[in-house]
């Protein structure tokens, strides 16, 4: 097909209309419209940086921002160590090894926002139950004060989500020639030498893979802050993502909550490309 | 070597981690069946008689039926949109080399950077002034965030489909679309359940784009799991009977398409 042809332009045309209305014109709206007094309706006049240079002193948008990233450096880390846990795990040669994948994997397939209710109902009644039992004062009172909150919406992500990273790790893991492990152990190399020099030279590469889904996915989470914390208490477990949404829809300030989301979307960009181009570069020198 | 009552131990472990992996779903089905009473009193037992009226009252609040109709006539018009236009743009891209075609999937590959939260606020106010803030509308909606992984997906997947296939039918007489119905599609297919799959389960549990998109009547199982979730904060017996019987669909659809979910998982991943 050349770009003259008629048949090429219409194959493209829906998709096109569909990322054009859709992600495009939006975006280019929206980032003019943040430099106005847009109510959502109509826009009367240009105020300029008005909205930036108020949101910089919004200390509720900027405690949104450092949870988040505390929140998601956390979860990238531990859902990488779980995720590569569970795949060592699930290929050693178990007989309940096909279980556990099914098993590991299924909270993937459900809602954040279904899981965020469940896991309510663990950390508020199941967890206050079982500190009474044991004893343990520090299992009572969860998701009611900030430190709980971020916890527990680490504890959610990381459950739901390591099952996820575990499909990807198992795929390098399986990608490691077997002559390559059994000649290293004829060499006399124990498991942890093994694993070193071996194995985690080799999956590395899932690390680009993985690392940017779970930064990306935990930065722009809603669904799973919204059923479980709900931003509580006094907003202080309130991620960007819901942030932005109040401010548009909740206190109706259309074109302030598009300021937000503009700079969100420069945060995302930028640490996305660093990303890409970080590990493809470690790729290449190792 | 790994001795053999070493291996029992680690097998006895790992079965023990699947087991607290599974819990949040044991506890959840088990209280569910429990009366509002005993889950203030005892939420680690079983149930002393099973409250099954829990579920029916659930089932009814929750309008599961149409909750249910509401989420497969959503997700089944957005994936069947999404694999029907993006195969097309993928085998349109792949067979055309020029700069400009290039630059095209760039632009899809690029566009996978924009969160949603930032397009939102003017998507909904744009689509509402055009009165498209309904079914249409949110399938639309689908197809133009979905279709960018979509395509990459697809436009990769061509690279292994022989341009000779292209170039005998069209010696046969049939014409660009023909050929692509006939000849490429079916080849695609098992890239088609791959991106299939990824979108099922992105679309299926997504709550906040129709939150903002539609009205009560149209709402779809997560938004439902909202409201009545809102109206049965105090009431846990009620609430996780609810969330027992909004995950079933899921559950039975993992149990049936598990190898397919999981390789797709992997596959989309990867690439």
């Amino acid at each position: 097909m050349k770009n003259r042809d008629l048949a090429f332009w219409l194959f493209l045309t829906p998709v096109l209309l569909g990322l054009g209305l859709v992600v495009i014109v939006p975006l280019i709206y929206g980032t003019i419209y943040s430099f106005t007094d847009w109510n959502g309706l109509t826009a009367n006049k240009f105020i300029g940086f008005d909205h930036y240079i108020k949101l910089l002193q919004d200390e509720g948008f900027l405690n949104s921002i450092w949870f988040t990233i505390k929140f998601s450096v956390v979860t990238v880390f531990l859902l990488n160590f779980f995720g590569l846990a569970l795949a060592l795990l699930v290929t050693r040669k178990l007989k309940s090894s096909n279980l556990l994948r099914t098993v590991f994997f299924m909270p993937n397939l459900i809602g954040g926002l279904i899981l965020g209710f469940i896991w309510q109902f663990i950390f508020v009644s199941v967890f206050d139950d079982a500190g009474k039992l044991l004893g343990i004062e520090g299992l009572q009172g969860w998701l009611s004060t900030t430190t709980t909150g971020f916890w527990g919406l680490v504890i959610l992500t990381v459950w739901q989500m390591a099952g996820y990273i575990m499909i990807i790790y198992i795929a390098y893991l399986q990608n490691i020639p077997t002559e390559l492990i059994e000649s290293s152990k004829i060499d006399g190399a124990n498991s942890f030498q093994r694993f070193k020099s071996i194995t985690f030279p080799l999956v590395a590469p899932a690390f680009t893979v993985s690392m940017f889904l779970t930064l990306s996915t935990s930065f722009k989470m809603y669904d799973q802050n919204l059923s479980l914390t709900g931003g509580g208490p006094f907003e202080s477990t309130q991620m960007v993502a819901m942030n932005i949404v109040k401010t548009a829809f909740g206190a109706n300030e259309m074109a302030y909550g598009q300021a937000k989301a503009v700079i969100f979307f420069i945060i995302v960009a930028v640490i996305s490309l660093t990303q890409v181009y970080y590990n493809k570069k470690r790729e290449v020198d190792m | 070597m790994i001795s053999k009552r070493n291996k029992y131990i680690g097998e006895i472990l790992a079965l023990l981690l699947g087991l607290v992996w599974i819990s949040p779903f044991y506890l959840m089905l088990v209280n569910a069946f429990k009366s509002k009473r005993e889950i203030f009193t005892d939420v680690l037992g079983l149930p002393e008689g099973f409250q099954t009226k829990n579920f029916v009252e659930a089932f009814i609040d929750l309008d599961f039926i149409n909750s249910l109709l509401n989420s497969v006539i959503v997700t089944g018009l957005s994936i069947a949109v999404i694999v029907f236009f993006s195969s097309m743009a993928g085998y349109a891209l792949a067979r055309n080399k020029s700069k400009l075609s290039a630059m095209i999937l760039l632009l899809f590959v690029g566009a996978m950077l924009i969160p949603f939260q930032s397009v939102m606020i003017p998507l909904v106010a744009l689509f509402g002034k055009v009165e498209m803030l309904n079914r249409f509308g949110l399938i639309f909606m689908y197809l133009g965030f979905g279709s960018s992984l979509s395509i990459f997906l697809y436009h990769g997947a061509m690279t292994g489909i022989s341009r000779s296939l292209d170039e005998a039918a069209t010696i046969d007489g049939a014409n660009k679309f023909q050929t692509f119905r006939h000849i490429i599609f079916p080849l695609l297919k098992p890239i088609s359940m791959t991106v299939g799959i990824l979108n099922v389960i992105w679309i299926w549990n997504d709550y906040l784009l129709p939150s903002l998109v539609l009205s009560e009547s149209n709402a779809t199982i997560p938004l439902k799991m909202f409201y009545f979730f809102g109206q049965y904060t105090k009431q846990w017996h009620l609430a996780l009977a609810g969330l027992t019987i909004a995950i079933i669909p899921v559950i039975i659809g993992y149990f049936l398409a598990q190898r397919q979910i999981i390789a797709g998982v992997a596959e989309g991943a990867l690439k």
